[in-house]
């Protein structure tokens, strides 16, 4: 098995898709504005200072955070760094090929970030080791493990997981070393839940957590990434178009599916 | 709408900044144009259609978009390394998805489009600005367009929403801060392309995006204009 062919979704099943929608259904039984099955396991990696595996449905993804000291950038002299990417395994799905980073995992990368950085979710503030010269760099890593489809919001959900998780390690001033085997407290995070949510348009539907073929089938999609209703990042994806109303209804489905994923992720988190 | 707020420039909350577009500004493309919003300036050039090269990107359904966009070294204050970045990539394509729904490219099977995008001087808005001078450009090549497309910047700087930001604004500091929200329409009003940094609610979210369509009303008269001048009305003699 395997090659491209198979892995194509075929008009008939577009159709087929759009058929349903038409009724209001969708092939899994979900509503349009339901995620699949949501599991969060915490620290699946333990070299990192915080991970993470989330599986939305069938899609898999794991995120890590690592912290190393580094110059701070001149713009912010007394402030951490961030740094997001993510890197689409070949291992989690025969479409994609080895090489170097494609625009989704660039733009997934660049997405999560803004979510992070705009929300202040990370207190940058307080990882300032040195002013001018030396602050802690927060990395987040995000691997794809398994491609069913909305790996954005997965790799969001990620994330913010992740964080919650992340621990600072001892950074010996005489060394000048970090100690990763000793921490010296929790990452520190603003009380706030930045989940990025995705929503697509087929037809003249709105969806959320679409799987791999409803994903193939969708014209266009907005992602946006908000906490306790505040929006602070929003990214329109795909050549299709959406119209004022269309575009408020979204944020209507987004405040509730949020309401959802602060539930069901954080109870994992316990 | 706080009436205490003051724009550095002194313009109004919905003013945008004075601006200009040319069209066939690139003699050798078969359509260019030139978007200038204040300080920030955009080229665009398009070449095609032509045959997608190579032959396994080809799409045998229609024809492929493919937009570049990129900012010259020296057209912001601390020089950027030439070349693409996780950036421009990303804006490259969110300029093809804000152009392609106006694109009627059905009848270019394995063609490809290519629009070259490239920002002289940057005081903020070069996305919008690169977008304007792009959708010129396709017009002026004569590649089929069932409509026009129209980019601006809406911000909120601190709680006020003001249109077309200048850098200086876009890094307002006090206060909730700046957000910044690019937006890209149809001139019967979709929404092509849509993007946001910062922090707001989905109300104030919603008045965004009428003084976007406002401002993009105003952007579509020049454009249209530019494109009207552009034209040989002596039918080729002196």
């Amino acid at each position: 098995m395997g090659g491209e062919e198979i892995d194509i979704t075929t008009k008939v099943t577009a159709e087929r898709i759009k058929k349903y929608l038409e009724q209001g259904k969708r092939f899994d039984g979900r509503k349009t504005d339901e995620f699949r099955n949501i599991i969060v396991e915490p620290n699946v990696s333990n070299k990192a200072e915080g991970s993470v595996k989330v599986k939305v449905g069938k899609t898999e993804v794991i995120v890590g955070v690592k912290m190393e000291t580094a110059t701070p950038y001149p713009d912010s002299p007394n402030k951490g760094n961030l740094m997001v990417t993510a890197e689409f395994l070949p291992l989690s799905s025969s479409r994609i090929e080895l090489g170097p980073p494609k625009f989704d995992s660039i733009e997934t990368g660049r997405i999560i970030d803004r979510i992070i950085r705009e929300s202040k979710f990370i207190e940058l503030e307080k990882l300032c080791i040195k002013e001018g010269e030396k602050v802690w760099t927060v990395f987040i890593d995000i691997y794809t493990i398994n491609d069913d489809g909305n790996i954005l919001d997965a790799a969001g959900i990620g994330a913010v997981a992740a964080l919650k998780l992340a621990k600072i390690p001892k950074y010996d001033e005489e060394k000048e070393k970090v100690d990763y085997k000793e921490y010296i407290g929790k990452l520190p995070l603003r009380e706030m839940n930045p989940f990025t949510i995705t929503v697509h348009k087929i037809g003249k539907h709105l969806i959320v957590d679409p799987t791999r073929e409803e994903e193939d089938v969708s014209e266009a999609r907005i992602s946006i990434g908000s906490s306790e209703g505040i929006i602070h990042s929003l990214q329109k994806g795909n050549s299709g178009c959406f119209s004022a109303e269309e575009i408020k209804k979204c944020f209507e489905i987004v405040e509730k599916s949020w309401k959802e994923l602060f539930k069901k992720v954080n109870a994992q988190l316990k | 709408m706080t009436s205490s707020f003051k724009r550095p420039d002194g313009r109004k909350v919905d003013e945008l900044r004075e601006f200009e577009a040319k069209v066939g500004i690139v003699p050798n493309a078969d359509g260019s144009a030139m978007y200038r919003s204040g300080e920030t300036i955009a080229i665009a050039a398009v070449y095609g259609p032509k045959k997608m090269h190579p032959q396994h990107s080809q799409n045998p359904e229609k024809g492929t978009l493919r937009c570049t966009y990129n900012m010259n070294s020296f057209s912001v204050s601390e020089r950027i390394r030439p070349g693409p970045s996780r950036r421009s990539t990303e804006i490259s394509k969110i300029t093809e998805w804000a152009l392609e729904p106006v694109l009627m490219l059905d009848k270019f099977q394995n063609m490809v489009v290519d629009v070259h995008i490239n920002i002289i001087q940057a005081d903020a808005g070069t996305r919008c600005a690169g977008i304007n001078a792009a959708a010129m450009a396709l017009a002026h090549a004569g590649i089929p367009m069932k409509d026009m497309v129209s980019s601006v910047s809406v911000g909120k700087l601190d709680k006020t929403i003001v249109v077309d930001l200048s850098k200086e604004e876009e890094d307002y500091e006090e206060g909730e801060g700046p957000t910044d929200i690019p937006i890209s329409m149809t001139h019967s009003g979709d929404i092509t392309h849509f993007q946001l940094d910062g922090k707001i609610d989905s109300k104030q979210l919603m008045e965004a995006v009428e003084l976007a369509k406002k401002s993009c009303e105003q952007i579509y008269e020049v454009q249209k204009k530019a494109l009207k001048d552009s034209i040989d009305l002596t039918g080729g003699e002196d």
